[in-house]
């Protein structure tokens, strides 16, 4: 037996305790999708307060939903979308070495997350204005007013706005990680440590982008599209 | 052995089409389909969320069994948690009505 071990020369980036560059590869990349199963469990809990308040004080959740912005709100969707392409096609440039691509791509990706953390913030100031924020100044009087169709309790419509801040201030905060994990792969990416053989940390980095912008796929027709049909 | 690389055209094809169901979820909330607009709602929602797993995070060309087990052991736990709870929650009228 020789002692050499069989890979005399260890590829870039190859960790000693990996057969290759693929099984390294598939390892962190399984250990994202766990970390994301983990943040599904996390939404999960989220999102079942919301379906319980929201079974129990259904008009209190269609009043508070139609207040909010739609045009806002499908605007940071589509927003999401480009910004899920642009880390989608960056994905791809790494795999191809294609360095200038993966950079502008990764720059159009943080830009595209603060306009959506922007677009949140003008959202998010609106209520402020509106007395729609939970807690001592809460006023659902204004609601009250305009859909006199709808019985609203003030107590529970303050349960829909609770969920509306913490689900999407949770999203936001997510965003905000994404941002600052997407403004170290740049530099990195600038560097040149990225190649077709080691770009794991781009792939991986795009999981959990993508996985941000799901969770915002479903809050946008929970939050915003409860009941926006004509009253009668 | 190396990676699936997609095309940007297909790329850009699963774009057009989350922003076209964007669009029309957006329309369909304004038109009165009584309990059923909810369910519309979902289903674009998950049809949007299908694109976005299966294309943009490359789960239709993963090799990686584990990888897919879990995904599945995820939403398996989702829906156990969602379900089993709202089983819970919208009976319990039923049983004190049944009550003496």
């Amino acid at each position: 037996m020789p002692d050499t071990p069989l890979m005399t020369e260890h590829e870039q980036g190859l960790q000693h305790q990996f057969v290759d560059m693929e099984q390294q590869r598939n390892a962190s990349s399984l250990g994202m999708w766990l970390f994301l199963a983990t943040e599904i469990m996390f939404f999960g809990g989220m999102f079942l307060a919301y379906l319980v308040y929201r079974y129990w004080y259904y008009p209190e959740f269609a009043a508070g939903s139609r207040s909010i912005d739609i045009v806002l709100g499908t605007v940071n969707t589509a927003v999401l979308i480009c910004s899920s392409l642009t880390v989608a096609l960056g994905v791809k440039a790494a795999q191809l070495g294609k360095r200038k691509a993966l950079v502008t791509l990764l720059l159009i990706t943080i830009l595209f997350g603060l306009g959506f953390l922007a677009i949140k913030g003008i959202e998010w100031y609106q209520k402020f204005e509106e007395h729609h924020v939970p807690g001592r100044s809460f006023s659902a009087q204004d609601l009250i007013e305009k859909y006199p169709q709808i019985h609203i309790d003030p107590a529970p419509a303050q349960i829909y706005f609770s969920l509306y801040f913490a689900m999407t201030g949770l999203h936001a905060l997510h965003m905000m990680i994404g941002v600052g994990v997407f403004c170290f792969l740049t530099f990195h990416a600038w560097k040149g440590s990225y190649t077709p053989e080691y770009h794991t940390p781009v792939e991986i980095g795009g999981l959990y982008w993508h996985f941000v912008d799901i969770v915002w796929i479903y809050l946008f027709p929970l939050l915003y599209l409860i009941d926006r049909k004509p009253l009668k | 052995m190396s990676e699936h690389i997609i095309s940007s055209k297909l790329y850009i094809a699963i774009w057009a089409a989350l922003m076209c169901l964007t669009v029309i979820t957006a329309s369909v909330a304004f038109v009165d389909l009584g309990p059923l607009n909810t369910v519309v709602a979902l289903v674009i929602a998950t049809l949007k969320a299908l694109l976005v797993v299966l294309f943009f995070m490359h789960v239709k060309y993963t090799s990686e069994k584990l990888t897919v087990t879990v995904i599945i052991a995820a939403i398996f736990w989702l829906v156990l948690l969602l379900f089993l709870s709202l089983a819970d929650y919208s009976t319990r009228g039923m049983i004190h009505a049944g009550m003496p």
